[in-house]
């Protein structure tokens, strides 16, 4: 009998991400997982606990909590604390809003995007943390395509372009100064289709919301954004039953719906296979400039 | 407490799995099943090929990417809409592709790719992974680091123009990084009439010039990247050429023996102590293998210790593995206690790689301070750090000719020189023509972490 000595391509992304987990176990002193309760941190928590079974994750994770999350967000994020047995910490932009530190900006499409970048530096520093794990993927947005799995960070956490390291082979350098951290983005090489042919195939458990629902929604600027005491809907905003998924899920104020039939894993596969809009296509944080992504990134967004 | 890990992930929602379980270990043709299924089913037979692309500035690099992208229908609605526009706003004649692997705002503004990017796109048999480098002559850096992980190199030529300069040193970076396969797209071929002798004429002199290179595989494609012919879909124009088209290749090309599979090394990356009632002995040996195939029951060697033992068990969080081999990341279970850490290896006994601190390797050089005969750098190897002194320079390379120049040693960026190092202690690996995974070394500066170097060990 012959052997295959192959792997299938989410088989070898798997272990490419499995590898860069525990390297950030190994090479850093005190690192972090960023924790976002959507499906790519889902996964992200799904592949550590793969990459270190049948030891407990050797780290805990951090929630930036915008304070407009929505609620099967928050229930799923607690649930799988407890059943990982791994600590949480959360960065909480309401209370840097309460205390002062930050502002948050008012009108019709205020979002606190901004701010969570701010909170979310904070929560690094008081953690003392020297490595960020974070599920940014290539493929999302156009600034993130020349993304290291390795990237430094400066001592404000702001991101240079011209500063990042070559990456060859699998050999990735983290030398820092005192004070500078790494951002480490173990699923880079993942594509929105990856992630949900491999979390359909290893039957992880989602929040709802990205299966197809009944959910009251309005319409802003083409996006289809849920109904919720967290938005001002202008005069003309007409509230709908809609039958809607989430592809990404974010702030309440920013993360649009899809219109969907799609009520399994199954069938959302077969969308996203034959979809014709970019997944970030509905975030209305990525549509107030062209090039809004690579200006949060330098300022220290994820 | 978590008895079944597995249960803290799997959902009632999914209850029929037997389907797909048969799917994994009987592969069926996608034909004969429904859409839904072959969507689902097909990527378990889907394979990963990472390539990259050379070319010089005007080659038409980023349109031959557009075009691929394009073609296999991986541009989405709102991307394809937004390079519209952009080409209508600057009065562009139709819709410029090239502008889709346009990444951020600086290099927009000056109209040229300044660093490596990368892209992804499907087929039903492959998943593709673009290491998009660019071609100038100060960028060889980036293209050294897109090569450093392909599985196939597209060079690219103007067909008018022929080989050039860069040509042959986007060859001979393809063949110091051993990339296993090289095709050479002759583009622009809508520029020469279709003209069969082009074409020709460009293969007979490169492949005269490939026989000096240590490349193996060579294909030859007639394209062209702006009206589509031969990118995915078969051109109409050239009736003389008989082979497949460049997407056909890369879909169909043979990566199965990219991999060592011979030496089996297995460098300890972390060691997995769970230090639970449940698993109270357990000690791991976490890693990825990097060559040759372990399984249960393995006489093994321990390195730098020279110890042996046998593999008792090869663990994964989806149960035990039968057989490791190499991209997989899995954990090894002695049966002695051993006291292992990161940086060890476990090898096969009666197959070991070299152990020795004086390292012979072609050296590229990433940095604008030039390297210091005499200087101590950090080297990562495999899972080791280490720190190096550079003993000798032996020559510089010219890219362009393959002339090795004994007299200027001067090393900069962008240069690549055969170097000797000394380490501060013994490193086990292979020659990189023999595993790119155990023959290949960084260098970092130490006064300032950056990432200066970048070796194949000879």
């Amino acid at each position: 009998m012959s052997y295959n000595y192959s792997l299938n391509h989410l088989k070898e992304l798997e272990s490419e991400s499995i590898f860069i987990i525990r390297e950030v176990a190994a090479r850093f002193e005190n690192p972090v997982l960023m924790f976002s309760g959507g499906k790519d941190s889902i996964l992200m928590t799904y592949l550590a606990a793969k990459a270190f079974h049948p030891a407990k994750i050797p780290f805990p994770l951090l929630h930036v909590d915008t304070g407009h999350n929505f609620p099967e967000t928050i229930e799923f994020r607690d649930r799988l604390i407890e059943k990982l047995g791994v600590k949480l910490t959360v960065g909480s932009v309401q209370e840097a809003i309460d205390k002062g530190l930050v502002t948050e900006e008012k009108g019709y499409s205020a979002s606190r995007n901004g701010l969570q970048t701010a909170v979310l530096l904070e929560s690094l520093e008081n953690g003392k943390y020297d490595a960020a794990l974070g599920g940014a993927r290539r493929d999302e947005e156009k600034a993130r395509a020349k993304e290291r799995f390795f990237s430094h960070r400066d001592e404000f956490g702001q991101w240079t372009p011209k500063n990042q390291r070559p990456e060859l082979w699998n050999l990735f350098n983290s030398k820092k100064n005192m004070g500078e951290h790494f951002r480490v983005f173990p699923i880079s090489n993942w594509t929105e289709l990856d992630v949900w042919q491999y979390l359909a195939e290893e039957k992880v458990e989602l929040p709802s919301l990205y299966l197809a629902h009944e959910r009251d929604c309005f319409v802003r600027d083409g996006v289809i954004l849920a109904d919720t005491d967290v938005i001002t809907r202008r005069p003309e905003e007409k509230v709908e039953k809609m039958k809607v998924r989430f592809r990404t899920i974010g702030d309440m104020t920013c993360t649009g719906a899809v219109l969907s039939d799609a009520d399994t894993l199954e069938k959302v596969i077969e969308e996203v296979a034959t979809t014709r809009i970019t997944e970030r296509g509905g975030r209305a944080d990525d549509k107030r400039s062209e090039t809004s992504m690579e200006d949060r990134k330098k300022q220290g967004y994820f | 407490m978590i008895s079944d890990p597995k249960r803290v992930w799997k959902t009632a929602r999914n209850k029929d799995t037997s389907r797909n379980k048969l799917a994994n270990k009987h592969f069926k043709s996608p034909l004969q099943i429904d859409h839904t299924e072959s969507l689902y089913m097909s990527n378990q037979q889907t394979e990963l090929l990472r390539f990259t692309t050379a070319g010089s500035v005007d080659d038409g690099k980023s349109t031959l990417i557009g075009r691929l992208l394009y073609d296999s229908k991986s541009i989405f609605e709102d991307q394809y809409e937004q390079i519209k526009q952009t080409s209508e706003r600057r009065g562009e004649e139709g819709v410029n592709l090239a502008l889709l692997t346009d990444g951020l705002k600086s290099e927009r503004e000056q109209g040229i790719t300044i660093d490596v990017a990368y892209r992804y796109f499907a087929t039903p048999k492959r998943k593709f992974i673009i290491a998009d480098t660019p071609g100038h002559i100060q960028y060889t850096r980036n293209m050294v680091t897109g090569a450093s992980t392909a599985n196939v190199a597209l060079i690219l030529v103007d067909a008018r123009h022929g080989i050039i300069e860069q040509t042959r040193r986007h060859a001979i970076i393809a063949s110091l990084l051993q990339i296993p396969h090289v095709v050479l797209c002759v583009n622009k071929m809508d520029l020469v009439d279709y003209a069969e002798e082009n074409f020709e004429n460009i293969r007979e002199e490169f492949s005269q010039f490939a026989s000096k290179l240590d490349v193996v595989d060579i294909e030859f494609i007639p394209i062209s990247a702006l009206k589509g012919d031969n990118v995915v879909n078969k051109s109409d124009q050239m009736d003389w050429y008989h082979g497949g088209t460049l997407m056909h290749y890369l879909e169909n090309v043979h990566i199965g023996s990219d991999h060592n599979l011979i030496d089996s090394r297995f460098p300890v990356q972390y060691v997995i102590r769970p230090y639970s009632d449940e698993y109270h002995d357990y000690r791991g040996y976490a890693g990825r293998m990097a060559g040759g195939v372990l399984k249960k029951g393995d006489k093994v060697m321990l390195l730098p210790s020279g110890f042996t033992s046998t593999i008792s068990k090869i663990d994964s969080y989806d149960g035990e593995v039968e057989k490791a081999f190499p991209p997989m990341s899995v954990t090894v279970l002695l049966e002695d206690d051993l006291d292992l850490s990161r940086g060890d290896m476990i090898i096969r006994e009666n197959n070991t790689p070299e152990i020795s601190q004086d390292v012979e390797v072609m050296l590229c050089w990433f940095n604008s301070s030039p390297i210091r005969e005499k200087g101590k750098y950090v080297l990562l190897h495999t899972s080791q750090d280490v720190r190096c002194l550079v003993k000798e320079v032996r020559y510089k390379l010219d890219i362009n000719t393959l002339h090795r120049n004994m007299d200027d040693k001067s090393i900069g960026m962008n240069d690549i020189a055969r170097v000797v190092l000394r380490t501060t202690k013994p490193i086990f690996f292979d020659s990189y023509r023999r595993n790119r995974h155990t023959g290949s070394v960084i260098l970092i500066d130490e006064s300032t972490n950056e990432t200066v170097g970048a070796g194949m060990i000879i």
